[in-house]
Order: C-alpha cells, then sequence, then structure tokens
C-alpha cells in the first residue's frame, strides 16, 4: 500500500499556480525525490502533505486514508525544514525528546530515553546529549534536527532541502549517512532539493518538477537515459547535456520533426580533423581536477564534453565529431523516438 | 587592479585564535579563491583585508602600502556579500549608481558610470526596470553592478553564490570569472565549494583551523595535497586512503600493502618504519582480475556519465569511478589497479605528505 498518495493536486497563490494537478505516490520504505528549480512547487506540494496547505482541487492519502481535510497534528508524517529550528535553550537530548513529551503523547519517560538514545547513536550524536543545541556544529545541529523527526517514527518524513545550508563537504557526508538510515530503518521519505547529485544518489525514484507539473518520474537512471524532454535531459548530468538545433548535424538517421539534438558527453567522440563526421573547433580546456571539460565551437554553437585524458587537446585545435546515440526533441522540446532508438526508450 | 600581500596575519577574539599567522600575496589581476570548512578562519582573513576588522598582529599590504590600521572606507575595495542586497524602492539605474551618489559624484558622471557598467553587465536594457520583477540572475547582476560601479582597486567577495540553486550556481561561476578578465580586476573569492573554486580559481588557498595548508594552482593543490586535510577537501569523492605499516628508502619506486608490491612515483627520501597513508583519486583506480590488490564492493553509486563504487580491503575503504556502463554487483571480490603516477604517500599521524616524485612534478599529464 502506498504511504503518501497525491491525486490530481492543485494549489494557487493567487493568480499563481504553484502546483498543477500533481498526482504521485510513494510506496512503504521509498525514498522519492522532486527535483526541481527554485519555484517549481517543490516545497508546497510537501506543504500540502503535512497539512500546512489545503489544496484547491485533488486529495491527499497517507496509509489509504484521505487527509485533505485533516490539521497537521492529526496527519502521521515529521517535516525536516532546511534551518536546523532547534530549541537554543535546552540541551540535545531535551530537543530530541521534546515531540515524544507533547500531551497528545503521553509517552512515559522511560521509553522515550530508549527511543532518544536509539537515535542518537544512529546518528552519531550519542556523545553530544547533554550539550546544549547552540554549542554543536552546524552538522551536528542538523543531525539532531533530523533525529527529531526520526523519534517520533511517523507514516512518512518531508525533508525540504535538509542539508542545503551545509558545507558542501559536510553535505556529502550526511547524504550517505541519511540514505544508510533510511534503508536500516526502511523510512518512506518524500525529499525536496535541487541539487541533482543528491537526487540521483539518494533517490529511488525522482520525480522531475517545473513550473508546478510534475513532468517526469521514475528512477535515477531512467529518468538520466530516457528523458522524455529537453527540460528533464537538462536537469541531470555533468556537464550538462549539449542542446543543438538539428540543422546543424543533419544526417540520415534524423526523425523528420527532431528540431533539437541532446548529446550528453559520454555520445561524444573527438578525433582528429579529417575523419568523417562535423567538424569543431577546441575552443579552450578546463581544468577541474577529477574531470577536464572540452569547450568546442561547432559552427556558432558552444559544446561541453569531458576530455579524455590522454587526448592532449588545446585551444585552436580543430577536430572531427563523432555521435553515439544521441536524444532527439521536437520543437516545443519534447522527445521524438526513432525506431532505431526507439525500442530503448 | 591592486596586489594585496598578508604577512603573518593573526586574529584573536578573546581567547580563541580565529587565524593563525597567515601568509600569502594576491597579485595584480588575479583571481583568488581561499577555501576551508566552516570556522577555518577565512571569513576573518577577508574581513581583515577589507578593514572590517583590525588584524591582531601581522601586516596587510595593498599595493605596497600598510593598510593594516586603516578603516574599511579608507581602503579602496569593493566587498561583495551574499548578494540580492538590493534596494527594492530603487530602479536598476538608481541601485547600481547609489554608491557614487553616496560619494557625491556628478549628475553627468554617475549616469557615464553606471551606463558603462550596465553595459559590461549585459543589463543596459534593464536600467529603468524595478529590481523587483527581475529574475534572479539579473538581480545578481544588477548587485555585482554596484560593487563593480566604483571601479575599487580589489573585490573581495564572501560566498556571493551560496545562496542560490546549484545548477543556476554554475553558471553565475562562469560570469564572474569573464567579469573579473573584463575588468581586469584582483578578486579574493570566499567559499566552502570546491568545485566553484576549482572553476573559477587561478590560485586557491586552503585554510584549515587558522592556518593555510597550502596554496597553488587547482591542478596542484588537486594533484600534489601537501596534506591529508587538503586532500580529503578537494574532490568529489575526496581521495581514499590506504593505510599502511611500512618503511621506505629513497629511490624505491614501489611500496609494500602486507606484502604486495604497489607501484608508486619515486621516493626522495629514507623513511623509518612507521604508519603511512597511500592517497589515490577515484578516477585513478580501476578493476583488474590480475591484480593481487583485492576488496569487496560494499556499494555503488550512480551518477550518469559515471558511477562511485566503494571498494572495503583489508587496508580501508577506497573509491572508484568508472563508467556507468561498467557493470558491478554488491559483494563481488575484484582486483584494484591504482594509477602509478598518480598515487600519493602520507605519513599517517602528522597528515603530511613524503616527497616523492609526484611533488617535482615527475610526471606529464
Amino acid at each position: 500500500m502506498a504511504e503518501v498518495a497525491l491525486a490530481d493536486v492543485s494549489k494557487k497563490y493567487g493568480t499563481v499556480e504553484a502546483v498543477r494537478g500533481l498526482s504521485l505516490s510513494i510506496a512503504d520504505g521509498e525514498l522519492v525525490v522532486l527535483l526541481g528549480p527554485t519555484g517549481a512547487g517543490k516545497t508546497t506540494t510537501l506543504r500540502l502533505i503535512a497539512g500546512l496547505e489545503r489544496p484547491d482541487r485533488g486529495d491527499v492519502a497517507i496509509q489509504g486514508r484521505v487527509v485533505t481535510n485533516e490539521v497537521p497534528a492529526e496527519r502521521d508524517v515529521a517535516f525536516v525544514f532546511q534551518q536546523y529550528s532547534l530549541y537554543p535553550h535546552l540541551t540535545v537530548y531535551d530537543n530530541l525528546a521534546f515531540p515524544l513529551r507533547s500531551p497528545a503523547r503521553r509517552m512515559d519517560e522511560k521509553t522515550i530515553r530508549r527511543r532518544v538514545q536509539q537515535v542518537s547513536e544512529l546518528l552519531h550524536i550519542e556523545q553530544k546529549l547533554d550539550n546544549r543545541a547552540t554549542a554543536l556544529s552546524g552538522g551536528e545541529m542538523q543531525r539532531v534536527a533530523i533525529g527529531r523527526a526520526l523519534v517520533r517514527e511517523p507514516a512518512v518524513y518531508l525533508m525540504d532541502e535538509p542539508l542545503s545550508s551545509l558545507d558542501a563537504k559536510l553535505r556529502a557526508e550526511l547524504r550517505l549517512e541519511l540514505k544508510r538510515i533510511q534503508r536500516e530503518l526502511g523510512t518512506t521519505i518524500l525529499y525536496v532539493t535541487h541539487d541533482q547529485i543528491e537526487a540521483m544518489t539518494m533517490a529511488d525514484r525522482i520525480g522531475v518538477m517545473n513550473e508546478g507539473a510534475l513532468i517526469q518520474q521514475g528512477t535515477p537512471r531512467e529518468i538520466y537515459e530516457r528523458p522524455n524532454s529537453a527540460y528533464v535531459a537538462s536537469r541531470l548530468g555533468t556537464p550538462v547535456i549539449n542542446l543543438i538545433p538539428a540543422e546543424l548535424l543533419g544526417g540520415d538517421a534524423m526523425p523528420p520533426n527532431a528540431r533539437t539534438v541532446g548529446l550528453r558527453t559520454e555520445h561524444i567522440r573527438i578525433s582528429s580533423a579529417g575523419r568523417p563526421g562535423p567538424r569543431a573547433r577546441v575552443h579552450w580546456v578546463e581544468h577541474l581536477g577529477d574531470q577536464n571539460h572540452v569547450h568546442l565551437k561547432l559552427d556558432t554553437h558552444s559544446l561541453v564534453t569531458l576530455a579524455d585524458p590522454v587526448q592532449q587537446l588545446k585551444s585552436g585545435d580543430e577536430v572531427s565529431l563523432e555521435f553515439t546515440e544521441p536524444l532527439y526533441f521536437d520543437q516545443v522540446g519534447n522527445r521524438v523516438h526513432t525506431d532505431r532508438y526507439g525500442g530503448r526508450a | 587592479m591592486a596586489e594585496i600581500k598578508l604577512e603573518t596575519v593573526a586574529k584573536t577574539f578573546g581567547a580563541f585564535a580565529a587565524v593563525k599567522g597567515v601568509n600569502f600575496t594576491v597579485d595584480h589581476g588575479s583571481f583568488f579563491v581561499i577555501l576551508g570548512p566552516s570556522g577555518c578562519g577565512k571569513t576573518t582573513t577577508l574581513r581583515m583585508i577589507a578593514g572590517l576588522e583590525l588584524p591582531t598582529s601581522g601586516r596587510i599590504l595593498l599595493d605596497g602600502e600598510d593598510v593594516s590600521a586603516l578603516r574599511a572606507s579608507a581602503r579602496d575595495i569593493a566587498f561583495v556579500f551574499q548578494l540580492f542586497a538590493l534596494y527594492p524602492h530603487m530602479n536598476v539605474r538608481q541601485n547600481i549608481g547609489f554608491p557614487l551618489r553616496c560619494q557625491n559624484y556628478s549628475r553627468a558622471e554617475i549616469t557615464k558610470s553606471v551606463e558603462e557598467t550596465a553595459k559590461l553587465l549585459r543589463i543596459d536594457h534593464l536600467l529603468e526596470r524595478r529590481v523587483g520583477g527581475l529574475s534572479g540572475g539579473d538581480r545578481q547582476r544588477v548587485a555585482l553592478g554596484r560593487a563593480i560601479v566604483r571601479r575599487p582597486k580589489a573585490f573581495l567577495m564572501d560566498e556571493p553564490l551560496g545562496a542560490l540553486d546549484s545548477e543556476f550556481r554554475r553558471l553565475m561561476c562562469g560570469e564572474l570569472r569573464e567579469l573579473h578578465d573584463r575588468i581586469d580586476a584582483t578578486t579574493v573569492y570566499i567559499t566552502h565549494d570546491q568545485l566553484e573554486a576549482m572553476a573559477m580559481a587561478d590560485r586557491i588557498a586552503i585554510m584549515n583551523q587558522g592556518r593555510v595548508e597550502q596554496i597553488g594552482t587547482p591542478q596542484e593543490i588537486y594533484d600534489r595535497p601537501n596534506t591529508m586535510f587538503v586532500a580529503d577537501f578537494i574532490g568529489a569523492p575526496p581521495m581514499s586512503f590506504l593505510n599502511v605499516q611500512a618503511s621506505l628508502q629513497r629511490g624505491d619506486c614501489n611500496i609494500k600493502i602486507d606484502g604486495i608490491a604497489v607501484e608508486m612515483p619515486e621516493v626522495l627520501a629514507d623513511r623509518a618504519e612507521g604508519r603511512l597513508a597511500l592517497g589515490v583519486r577515484p578516477e585513478n583506480v580501476s578493476f583488474a582480475d590480475s591484480s593481487p590488490l583485492r576488496g569487496r564492493v560494499i556499494g555503488a553509486e550512480y551518477l550518469g556519465t559515471t558511477q562511485i563504487v566503494t571498494v572495503t580491503t583489508a587496508n580501508g575503504q577506497v573509491k572508484a569511478r568508472l563508467s556507468s556502463g561498467q557493470a558491478v554487483q554488491v559483494g563481488e571480490s575484484v582486483g584494484l589497479a591504482l594509477r602509478p603516477d598518480r598515487l600519493s604517500l602520507f605519513d599517517a599521524v602528522s597528515g603530511q605528505a613524503l616527497p616523492s616524485a609526484l611533488h617535482v612534478g615527475g610526471y606529464h599529464g
């Protein structure tokens, strides 16, 4: 049974349609990531599930029960915000115990102690239980914030960019840790981010959002390899997919209604000038440590691709390009399938 | 344009030493990035260059002139905080011109400077627009315009892109660097994001606990880290370390890991038996059935073009960046091949790199 099900949910603020006809279901124990830029409607979706907003249309169900008209406290969800929002005057222990001491729960202190202990071990903050919340590092504070959601064992966790206020380094560590905890506990999480690496590495399924609508959902591999539009294709992948006007490339294999050709770095092979294929010029080579990006000029268009470390390319070099398995998009950016590649997609 | 020089600059707040004797020189026209985790002292360092904090000891020279004791307003420096701090009731022209109005420039001078600046940032068509209706990118360009309109000697930027979407951040990185080149500025830029640093910097200083751990070009720092801290801070995922108990002699070109000889850059000094760490970056690890150095796959993270595969060995975890096309089974036993000319060796106790051919640029690529 789905832990969370959204059926054709819409929400307007004034004239702005923040969420448009969104349907999504999250299975028990699944981690679903909503990915999209600022203003795509990701946070509004979370708030609709939590009951912090009421939809104009559509229904929200949690564990099979329609909760659309219930207040947040009646829904079995826990929300983790981007900012830690801890109680500064309380210790870590009391911060973690706080949700369990709510009069509505009436849990005895012994049970509370056991739960807090368990969660703090899971998050590796058991040494810090007696510290004031303000005497922690940023990473520890965010762990406490996540811990405060975990002690409650709700049906679903809603997480709104919980790692985005942290150092890049710490973010990478907590990302793995959060995924480990989710696997160990089998929790159900809906996670919102604009960071594609977080989405790719953590999600069982990704939902890509744009302007209030859910454009595509699938496993990270499905979304990356079989995007249904140029928009989705550009959300994932570093360097970002190259979108080239079709008339610049030509070729027989191209479907008649293709207007744009999408080329990921692994679909571009660079060989010395004179080989068959479109000609391009090396504009510059950008060294990023683990990866070197080659910026190419194909006519007036720029292409960016990963450099092969053994291939010594330098600015001004003339090269030939060969493309394998390009993606085609029509004039509104929807994916066009060819007979040749249609079977895969 | 300006040269900025810090000579053993230190700053203490009460009993807390935020910056402990920092030395570096930012050349004319260079883009210098200070990189480090939160609390490493990078912002305090920047604020001292700006004159927002006075150093407890040491000297700060701007174009050779000692400005250590001058207040911020007396130093010809522009400070860009996290951007977007615009005046909402003013239009673009008024926002950009504001710093000049405060300094009583003539109306004609202001018009000329504002229009030049707007053209430089390619927002000259937006001058009469209110800032409220602008896109995020254009708002950011306006904020930058306000910083550069005075044509100060140097720009100091404190995580200016920190609040932005990752996608948009990458775009702005390119724009900022291009702008820096176009106006021939000297820029000191602070970030905790190594990708920003690698993409923009001419030189990077990596700070840790109030000290500079290493200064160099992005490629130097990445390829030849001086300390385990640097090796671990740079790279996503960072360098992996294999724990080794060994002694080494000058001229050795391999190191024994539990009896298995692993080829590495030539060692340049004798080393008594002790705990060492052999460092390898994920892109320099591949799977080779014939390799005696073995481990078990414990996880694979799919990243599109590539995947990061984590392998546990008797000497520690190793991460490998492999093509996504390569089939990997969690639980399978694999042989590891490490690219010999790119391996780093550290004293595992002090964290310092041991001198090898790697550090004298003994490889090509």
